[in-house]
């Protein structure tokens, strides 16, 4: 039980710095880090998403920022043709049609790219996530009516009913609020019956298919719902930042998502939120303080995984399970 | 008795080895069928078959009069055969409960249900509780399964084929490892079991398989070469000459 409650401990000492700090900034009138605060929260919710199929699932996917590209797609462009014309049947600024677009798009193609994916295993699995992620970057690069590789401007944000996103706090809300129940989506995904099967999986898959488990099926469900949260990422993602490029959908920003979740600890619910804090923060002390900044990160997120069984949560759990 | 599970010309090799070489195999149900034979005469092999983890080049398999030869391995547990392993095979991550709760919810309908905590399902729980204490293991039951002793190990490889309430159980050298003591005790226990269920058990111990075993088959080489009582598998001139090391 003592275990229990640190990790409890530091899920609330996170959950509260998050909610209580960034509005405090914005009140003291330091805007750029509510910026950097929101940023960070829309991210964490992605790596939330990665961990449900990294951490739990054992399957290291590194092609998850596709998901998040589809989403802030699914944001930018109803709004684009709301503003500019054409293609009337997606064309609109209301956000719980973009959200539903983005979450739909997103568990499709995570349906389709997952069912062939998963039948592939270790490294092989690894490298045709990040080629379905190349994919989806190279489709949105080649849509030149979309901006191609100079991006899209988002002019005018989702409308949501009550929620008006031009308000850097109420944005920050929405995403804090929508993190807050992806954690609790998740907890309560891991530890039910479905959860149970899935790190059965990760743990030993030929003992679960002896039990009569499909785990393929397992697998690819977990896969789906894991897409279509990141998705959801990525539609606050692209009302944050209202501009969206296929830069969003590159395999190194798959690559940061692995490492937030790594960092902060897989197969933790809070790790993700941690490593995605920790991740930002330095990014962004390290390069005020020199340009050269990626190759001490670089080193310092290596010798973390590497020194640090369980990453931070792991080192704060202390020893054992 | 009628054959619970019936093999015919079941032949696998890989490459230049033969592991499987035309067995025909039945297996009635209720009773002990033991498979001897000396190291690498391909008993591991031909269990692989039987649950579905090998597929065989030719021959049939059939389960409860139903061909199950190009099933796989997860529909073949779900009709009721499931297997232990030869190399103790668990999640190691998780608890000793868990593990055999594992096997218990395989058998309880589909597990997509995402939201009521699997830990707090009482009948999984206590079903679990159950086959854990029937090996003795209850008191282990929320230890970490990666902590336990090699022998505790081989108990919950049974503890586990228990819980998932197969007909049939294919229990792969299962005192491999244990002391003379923990033998006897997995002896008595199989015993309880004779009757209820269809037990294929491969054992190297002789005394356990004389002391257990309704019919015993003889596996030389890949190839059956006697099946019979334990009192004709005995009296074998070809047994005896090939494997129980009287020249
Ligand atoms: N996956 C494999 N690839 C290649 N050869 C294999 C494989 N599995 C088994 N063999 C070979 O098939 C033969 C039978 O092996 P098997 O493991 O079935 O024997 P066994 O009777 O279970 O032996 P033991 O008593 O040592 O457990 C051996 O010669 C072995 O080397
Ligand atoms: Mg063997």
């Amino acid at each position: 039980m003592g275990k229990l409650t640190r990790t409890g401990f530091i899920t609330v000492l996170v959950m509260v710095a998050l909610a209580v700090l960034p509005p405090m900034f914005l009140w003291s009138g330091q805007a750029f880090y509510m910026d950097l605060a929101t940023r960070l929260v829309i991210l964490a919710i992605a790596a939330v998403s990665l961990n449900l199929i990294l951490g739990f699932g054992g399957l290291v996917s590194f092609g998850h920022a596709a998901f998040i590209g589809l989403g802030a797609y699914a944001a930018g462009i109803p709004s684009y043709h709301a503003t500019w014309g054409g293609f009337e049947a997606i064309a609109t600024y209301n956000g719980l049609f973009q959200i539903a677009l983005a979450v739909g798009i997103s568990a499709l193609y995570a349906l389709v790219t997952g069912a062939i994916a998963l039948r592939t295993k270790g490294v092989y699995f690894i490298m045709i996530t990040m080629a379905f992620g190349q994919m989806a970057y190279y489709f949105f690069l080649s849509l030149d009516i979309y901006g191609g590789d100079d991006g899209l401007t988002i002019d005018v944000r989702s409308e949501l009913p009550g929620i008006n996103l031009d308000n850097p706090l109420s944005l920050y809300l929405l995403a804090y609020v929508s993190l807050v129940v992806a954690m609790v989506i998740k907890f309560l995904i891991v530890n039910s019956r479905f959860g149970m099967v899935l790190q059965g999986a990760k743990g030993n898959p030929e003992r679960m298919v002896t039990l009569g488990y499909n785990i393929y099926l397992y697998r690819l469900v977990a896969y789906v719902i894991s897409g279509a949260m990141a998705g959801y990422a990525g539609f606050l993602l692209g009302n944050f930042t209202t501009f969206i490029s296929p830069d969003m959908l590159d395999w190194t920003r798959s690559g940061e998502l692995m490492f937030m979740v790594i960092l902060g600890g897989a197969a933790t619910i809070v790790g993700p939120v941690l490593g995605a804090s920790v991740f930002i923060l330095l990014e962004e002390i390290l390069s005020s303080y020199t340009i050269f900044w990626q190759l001490p990160f670089g080193l310092m997120l290596i010798g973390v995984v590497l020194f640090i069984r369980g990453g931070l949560m792991g080192f704060f759990k202390g020893k054992g399970d | 008795m009628s054959a619970i599970l019936n093999t015919s010309a079941l032949c696998k090799s890989f490459g230049g080895v033969t592991a499987t070489d035309n067995v025909s195999l039945e297996v009635e149900a209720g009773e002990l069928h033991a498979i001897i034979g000396p190291n690498g005469a391909g008993k591991t092999t031909l269990i692989s078959q039987l649950s579905g983890a090998l597929r065989p080049d030719s021959g049939v398999i059939e389960f409860k009069g139903q061909d199950i030869t190009t099933q796989p391995a997860h529909k073949r547990a779900r009709l009721g055969i499931t297997r232990s392993f030869q190399i103790t095979s668990l999640v190691m991550g998780m608890s000793v409960l868990d593990n055999v709760a594992l096997a218990v919810q395989a058998r309880d309908g589909h597990s997509f249900r995402f939201i009521k905590p699997a830990r707090k399902i009482r009948h999984l729980r206590d079903a679990a509780m159950q086959s854990l204490a029937h090996v003795g293991l209850d008191a282990r039951a929320d230890t970490a399964t990666s902590a336990l002793s090699h022998g505790e190990h081989r108990q919950m490889e049974i503890a586990i084929a228990l819980a998932s309430g197969a007909d049939l159980m294919l229990l792969d050298e299962p005192m491999a490892g244990l002391g003379p003591e923990e033998s006897n005790t997995l002896v008595s226990f199989l015993k309880t079991l004779k009757g209820q269920r269809t037990i294929l058990l491969i054992e190297h111990d002789m005394d356990a398989v004389f002391a257990l075993a309704d019919r015993i088959s003889v596996l030389v080489y890949g190839r059956i070469i006697a099946t019979g009582t334990p009192g004709e598998i005995r009296n074998n001139a070809d047994v005896r000459h090939a494997y129980l090391g009287e020249e």
